[in-house]
């Protein structure tokens, strides 16, 4: 999983069948120091992430697994919403 | 798999089910001669590592998966080992 922040949101009416519903969310990869890592992306979102929050996601299939039995075609989805971090 | 340093912890309350109760920490991957190797990363940690130990750490979901314990758990980074020590035979 990565770090990242939210930083904005997609609206796409017309999509796979499988992604209505899904809240689609623009995040930007971040390092343990808080600085950027790699170019922003989209992911689903499975915990009600909200702007600005700092949260992790994971890639590949397992991001549609949140979904299951439903296999939404997706490769980036967030599945935690971070309190805080240390770096010791 | 790659060596990585446990670099940190993460606490989120709020998570994905299959979190629950497992161990999230900050690794960095490592080059050979211990340089940062891209950026950071969280990892489920299986082993009992602590920050600063150097750890081996695999970075593919079904088996983050497999070392979490759970199945379809939304993970794609594990600790599966703590790194004693690494031996570079000099025929490079």
């Amino acid at each position: 999983m990565q770090l990242a922040r939210v930083i904005g949101e997609v609206v796409a009416t017309r999509k796979d069948e499988n992604l209505t519903g899904l809240a689609l969310l623009l995040v930007q990869p971040l390092n343990a120091d808080r600085q950027p890592a790699g170019r922003p992306l989209v992911a689903v979102d499975a915990v009600g992430a909200g702007r600005g929050e700092y949260v992790f996601f994971v890639r590949g299939k397992e991001a549609s697994f949140p979904y299951y039995p439903a296999e939404p075609p997706v490769d980036a989805g967030i599945v935690g919403i971070v309190d805080h971090w240390d770096v010791g | 798999m790659l060596i990585a340093r446990v670099v940190g912890n993460v606490v989120a309350t709020q998570k994905h089910r299959k979190f629950e109760g497992a161990k999230l920490m900050l690794v960095q991957p490592l080059n050979l001669d211990e340089t940062p190797r891209g950026g950071t990363l969280l990892a489920v940690d299986g082993v009992g590592a602590g920050v600063s130990e150097k750890v081996l750490i695999v970075l593919e979901g079904r088996a983050a998966g497999e070392a979490l314990g759970r199945k379809a758990a939304p993970v794609d980074a594990a600790i599966v080992g703590i790194v004693d020590s690494v031996d570079l035979y000099a025929i490079l």
